[in-house]
């Protein structure tokens, strides 16, 4: 039968599916033979070693600054302090919000940890010997730890490098109506309100940060090898830090070892390097270890919220409003678009449709590590997120209605899209009851419920803990998102070779997510190629186009709909040189994947592989037809893309030692159509643990003096596979209207939305306890005391 | 002072620092950089190779301990281009995304899997317990271990490497 | 990474040669044994011996047998090795409680029952354990050998009764025909070292409590041990009161402070409550029933 004869092959030769479909990762081949090229895998010729001697003080003059012996050292090449960096005008740098950031201390140290002076020497031993040998006089300061100290009258002030500065407010900044506000919650049957932080956290890849950078004295290019999630928008920042021109750096970022966000931003120990190479003439290898990673590249959140909700007393929502104090450490270097100084946390309304909304965020300094925005939060969402589920909570404990049935009762209904939050943001498209609905199903809740009540009658604490969450992610479009002017478009060329081998070049960075598979199979969907026949180039600023990498799920929702365009355009082409090659016209073809046919005779027709190599033959094409099969599009999304999911978690806690065990956990996430299930999946089951992490363990506190108590990994807790449960994932699909796959990106969801899910189950397993609220980490001394009546404050030191 | 380790079946001599780590040993002194390193305290498990034939953290040994003793990493597992179940078993369930944990995870479960060929989940989330990943929730670590002990080497039939 | 500071390197060939070496090398050398302990506070720096000796080649010194009425665990018998002992888990359900909650395998694989004891960290497991059960330890020098009981063996945080020159080279338990025993940990993590633990055994006779032990970790209690809580109990039928009694004055006498880990009210009320559970499940455990 011609008809099977000629059906488009589903299953590529090498056996991977054509276009979307479970695939293995092509970039597994080299991870599991340990053939991986991680940053300090790498070795160059004659390459030296940087350690960074860093303040053990949080806040502090420095008087005086003694390298002799460190220089005496025999295997040290050279000492830079912030003198040294003085002299080149290179002592400050940018931050990513319009602030300077010392790149070494040159008048205080403003937190623990903070760069005070660089070693250069032959090895990594000696380089860290050298540090014990500089002697620093530190005139020790008073220093501001809590945020709610930070605008006291009396406060330290921090930035006095700054001219005028006479506190330590940075921004405030607010969104919504408030009158409408005011007026809705007046007229409330029940208002609550609720004081809750989202603490201190950190990404902490398994592979801290670090780079090589080397400067060619003769050519004047420097190359630099970087952990860096976004290549592109670092070379620029060199540029404009170092005053070297743009053409001349090459920035590559080889295989990453987890970003999570941490790698976004450029931080003093990379610049260091740039300079010592400069200095010594060498490349220069600098690499974090883990307490430098903990305690001074990017932190997350810290945003210490006071929430109100106000409902009719039958459970409709009706308004939410919080007020934010953001504490963002010593220099203000949240990584997001410039407009956004709260970063996208006005998308705290959540899922629900209310008549009124509003909020108010002041950023304050204080004598912390600098950051903020990091660690999969999609611009700040998740704290947007954890608050608007913790005061539906919060409402239904009040009302005495199940949590479940009153999100059920104020989701937005899937009429309403798109629709227009009353904080300005428009959500594509959405089926959240659907998806609420699966996950209750799934997780069996009416049966969990009725567990629960037998429980509780023998004095068993479990929980069930539910939230639902609507991301806005794919930043952004140009005409309302940049970071340091850099418009948030991304670029992408495909080259189909004569053999119809193709290459496609992003501008986005894989830390994980397995882009060198789903990329291909973006293009593949496309075009019909085997992905196996599709190489996916990208982390080299010298081969890849402009772009801003891959942060705030991203990649798929911008870098994606780049690729799929670019394929289309090879699609276009390809339609056109098949007609000159059957001497028809394009009107009559029509595209099954991997070949344009004539209408109504399907053994007319030419693959992409033929149309590849009739490119870059001898046929005469049409006017205005260039040869090749290559193209190159500059992506710029008509808006965001709004991936949501329905999370349901289940606790027991033990009584006696406040112990949470996370017994099961229900994830249905809707993030449009699956490129690749299996690494979709894989996306989801990672942010669940970060979930259970953020909720039970991970915190950054620091104590009075400003000591960082959460530098390593003894007491930066991440959780392990015996605190994660089986992760039980389930899906629906609504497509994006507006990305050209109608893809909506699923980088971050989970660690978006399930931490409310955690910690509303165990908030839901002491209701026996009258227990409303307690901050994350709900560690077993936070819960016992939380049954006490006294939940812990958890940014400062446990007393 | 000159150490002696046989590191993946042959025999290797350096001269190096006492102080000097394994893990440092083996990746900056042999270049095998498949085993990686991911914290100070211990408690990240990316280092985890086998000493005689255990596995261990190999930031917390020091070279010169492991002089006269046998060392094994990653890159042994592939043996004439076949891969190991296990390592098939990473790549068929998903159990890597960034690649960095990967390799000590692999460690712990072939030695698993040669105590133990047929492990329950309990027992697979216990044997990785000291290593961390940050990307895979562990679920397709425990799917991919289990993939390993459906398909034990022995009852596999002659598998071409994927490029 | 950290990297630790310049040190030198000696191996030991026998006991005899290890403290040879350390006479030699004098008070600012180590014995190192997994180098769980030393090497990650060499790394940061926190230690800085002049020369590790290292006693990983001291073959001799790991074994677990039964002798003389006691089990004698040497002092180079790994974590592992502890956990995997059959003869162990049928005397002292205690010591495979407590081990399979001692740190993660792989490091369980290389750390040494005599380099906890040694190493005395307040919060150390196998303390409470040896505490618990009356274990005594035995110390070798170049004088000879002498015998010291494991609840006087530390000196307090990171210091125990040891010499310069002087090794410890076995645990010795006594056995106790038809003794139950158990341990509980509670911990922020798998791996996390305890926010408070405890541990104990109980021999039952005529429905009373004819010998018991008890001891903590983590929670300041004084050598590890409970003595009021113990003589309490003895004389008296283990019943959920009488050790609830027993357990509020280990917790009584126990000095905990506050840290990360939590407040000390917190730990103080953990060291009552698995006081409590190791109690109850030790007489289970006697009267055949776990
Ligand atoms: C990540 C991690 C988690 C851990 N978690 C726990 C935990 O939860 N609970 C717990 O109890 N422990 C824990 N430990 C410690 C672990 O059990 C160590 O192995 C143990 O405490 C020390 O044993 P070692 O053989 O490694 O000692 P080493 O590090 O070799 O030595 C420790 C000290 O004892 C001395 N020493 C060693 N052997 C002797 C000897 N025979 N005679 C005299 N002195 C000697 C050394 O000189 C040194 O001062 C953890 C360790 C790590 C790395
Ligand atoms: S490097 Fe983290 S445990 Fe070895
Ligand atoms: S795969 Fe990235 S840390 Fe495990």
């Amino acid at each position: 039968m011609t008809s099977t004869e000629h059906a488009p092959p589903t299953t590529s030769p090498a056996g991977n599916p054509i276009g979307f479909g479970r695939m293995l990762r092509k970039e597994d081949a080299r991870f599991l033979r340990g053939q991986g090229h991680y940053l300090d895998d790498l070795v160059l010729p004659g390459m030296l070693h940087a350690a960074i001697l860093r303040s053990p003080v949080a806040h502090a003059r420095i008087t005086s600054i003694d390298t002799t012996e460190a220089e005496a050292h025999p295997k040290v090449k050279a000492v830079i302090t912030g003198a040294t960096l003085e002299s080149l005008n290179l002592a400050w740098m940018p931050t990513l919000s319009a602030d300077v950031q010392a790149v070494l201390a040159t008048d205080k140290v403003r937190f623990q940890g903070q760069e005070v002076a660089m070693v250069i020497a032959e090895d990594k031993y000696s380089a860290r010997d050298a540090l014990e040998l500089i002697d620093v006089d530190y005139d020790v300061l008073p220093a501001v730890v809590d945020a709610h100290k930070a605008l006291d009258p009396d406060a330290p002030v921090i930035r006095d490098d700054v001219e005028g500065r006479t506190d330590n407010h940075i921004f405030d900044w607010e969104s919504g109506d408030a009158a409408r506000t005011d007026e809705v919650f007046d007229k409330a049957d029940v208002v609550v309100e609720q004081k809750m932080l989202y603490p201190r956290v950190h990404p902490a890849p398994m592979e801290t940060c670090g780079s090589i950078a080397s400067m060619d004295r003769v050519t004047g290019k420097l190359t630099v090898w970087s952990t860096t999630q976004a290549p592109h928008a670092h070379r620029t920042v060199y540029a404009l830090v170092a005053g070297i021109p743009e053409h001349n750096i090459q920035i590559i970022s080889p295989d990453i070892g987890g970003g999570f966000g941490n790698k976004v931003g450029i931080y003093p120990g990379y610049v260091l390097a740039v300079v010592g190479s400069i200095v010594t003439g060498k490349p220069v290898k600098w690499v974090e270890d883990r307490s430098e990673n903990l305690m001074s590249t990017s932190f997350a959140r810290d945003y210490h919220m006071h929430g109100g909700i106000a409902a009719t007393r039958d459970g409709k929502i009706l308004g939410l409003r919080v007020d934010v104090l953001a504490d963002h450490g010593a220099f203000n270097g949240t990584a997001q678009p410039t407009k956004f100084p709260a970063g996208f946390f006005h998308i705290f309304t959540g899922s629900y449709d209310l008549e009124a909304a509003h909020c108010k965020v002041t950023g304050v300094y204080t004598n912390k590590a600098p950051g903020g925005v990091a660690y999969a939060c999609s611009f700040r969402i998740t704290e947007a997120v954890y608050l608007v589920e913790r005061m539906v909570d919060v409402l239904a404990d009040e009302l005495g209605i199940d949590p479940a049935e009153l999100r059920m009762k104020n989701l937005l209904r899937p009429e309403q899209f798109p629709y227009t939050s009353m904080t300005g943001w428009e959500y594509d498209s959405g089926d959240y009851p659907r998806a609420l609905q699966l996950a209750l199903e799934m997780a069996g809740y009416d049966e969990l419920r009725r567990e629960q009540r037998e429980k509780r009658e023998r004095g068993e604490l479990m929980g069930i803990g539910v939230s639902f969450f609507t991301e806005g992610v794919g930043a952004g479009p140009r005409k309302h998102m940049d970071i340091l002017g850099l418009g948030m478009a991304d670029g992408c060329e495909l080259r189909v070779h004569p053999t119809g081998k193709a290459q496609l070049r992003l501008s986005v960075q894989t830390q994980g997510q397995g882009h060198e598979t789903t990329f291909a199979q973006i293009v593949s969907q496309e075009l019909g190629l085997p992905p196996e026949d599709i190489d996916v180039i990208h982390g080299d600023t010298d081969n890849t186009p402009f772009g801003l990498g891959t942060y705030g799920s991203r990649s798929t929702p911008v870098s994606g709909a780049a690729a799929a365009v670019v394929a289309q355009r090879i699609r276009d082409k390809a339609r056109v040189i098949t007609a000159a090659a059957l001497e028809c016209s394009p009107d009559d073809l029509e595209w099954e994947q991997g070949r344009w046919f004539v209408k109504g005779d399907r053994t007319q027709g030419k693959t992409i592989q033929e149309v590849a190599m009739l490119s870059h033959g001898t046929l005469e094409l049409p006017e205005g037809v260039e040869g090749h099969l290559d193209a190159s599009v500059v992506y710029d999304p008509p808006n965001l893309t709004y991936p949501f999911g329905a999370y349901i978690c289940v606790v027991d806690v033990d009584p006696g030692t406040g112990q949470v065990d996370v017994r099961r956990f229900v994830a249905v996430d809707d993030c449009g159509p699956r490129v690749n299930p299996m690494i979709v999946e894989g996306q989801v089951h990672g942010g669940l643990a970060d979930g259970v992490g953020m909720a039970l363990m991970q915190l950054i506190a620091f104590d009075e003096e400003g000591n960082c108590l959460g530098s390593s990994f003894m007491d930066y807790l991440l959780p392990t596979a015996l605190e994660c449960p089986k992760w039980e994932t389930g899906e629906t699909v609504t497509p994006s209207p507006h990305h050209p796959l109608g893809l909506k990106g699923i980088g971050e969801s989970a660690t978006v939305g399930s931490p409310a899910a955690v910690v509303n189950a165990v908030i839901d397993a002491l209701e026996p306890f009258g227990v409303r609220h307690a901050d994350m980490p709900l560690t077993p001394a936070n819960v016992w005391m939380a049954m006490q009546g006294r939940p812990m404050r958890t940014d400062l030191a446990v007393r | 002072m000159q150490i002696t380790i046989t590191v993946n079946g042959a025999e290797v001599t350096r001269d190096v620092e006492p102080r000097l780590l394994l893990v440092h040993f083996i990746r900056d002194h042999l270049g095998l950089t498949g085993t990686h390193w991911g914290c100070d305290t211990s408690q990240c498990g990316t280092c985890v190779l086998w000493l005689d034939g255990q596995p261990v953290k190999s930031c917390t040994v020091l070279a010169a301990m492991a002089d006269g003793h046998e060392v094994r990493t990653v890159e042994d597992l592939e043996v004439d281009g076949r891969l190991d179940p296990v390592q098939q078993g990473f790549m068929e369930e998903h159990g890597l995304q960034c690649g960095f944990c990967t390799p000590g995870m692999m460690m712990t479960t072939r030695w698993l899997l040669d105590h133990d060929p047929d492990p329950d989940e309990a027992t697979i989330r216990e044997a990785i317990s000291g290593q961390l990943c940050r990307c895979t929730g562990y679920e397709n670590i425990v799917r991919a271990v289990r993939w390993a002990a459906e398909h034990p080497a022995v009852d596999q039939p002659e598998q071409e490497v994927e490029a | 990474m950290q990297t630790p500071a310049p040190v030198d390197y000696a191996r030991a060939t026998s006991v005899e040669h290890a403290l040879q070496l350390l006479e030699q090398l004098g008070p600012e050398s180590r014995l190192i044994a997994g180098g769980h302990s030393l090497l990650p506070m060499m790394r940061l720096r926190l230690a800085r011996p002049e020369c590790v000796v290292d006693i990983n080649d001291l073959t001799d010194l790991d074994y677990i047998r039964l002798e003389a009425d006691e089990l004698r665990i040497g002092a180079l018998t790994r974590h592992s090795a502890v956990l995997g002992s059959p003869v162990v888990g049928e005397h002292y359900a205690i010591l495979h409680d407590a081990e399979s909650r001692i740190a993660d395998p792989p490091v369980r694989n290389r750390g040494t029952v005599g380099g906890s004891f040694c190493q005395a960290d307040p919060a150390e497991d196998l303390s409470a354990v040896g505490s618990a059960l009356k274990a005594t330890v035995v110390l070798r020098s170049s004088q000879g050998e002498r015998t010291v009981p494991a609840r006087e063996f530390h000196a307090g945080p990171y210091e125990t009764v040891l010499g310069d020159a002087e090794m410890l080279t076995e645990v010795r338990i006594p056995i106790r025909p038809g003794a139950g025993s158990a341990y509980d940990k509670v911990k922020r993590r798998a791996g996390d070292w305890a926010i408070a633990a405890a541990g104990a055994y109980v021999v039952l006779r005529g429905g009373e409590v004819a010998d018991c032990g008890i001891g903590l970790t983590a929670v300041g209690a004084p050598h590890f041990c409970a003595p009021e809580a113990e003589a309490y109990l003895v004389g008296k039928p283990p019943t959920e009161e009488h050790v609830a009694e027993a357990a509020r004055l280990a917790a009584e006498a126990c000095n905990p402070r506050a840290d990360q880990r939590g407040p000390a009210e917190y730990k103080r009320h953990l060291a009552g409550e698995l006081t409590r559970r190791v109690l109850l499940r030790s007489v289970d455990r006697a009267q055949g029933r776990a």
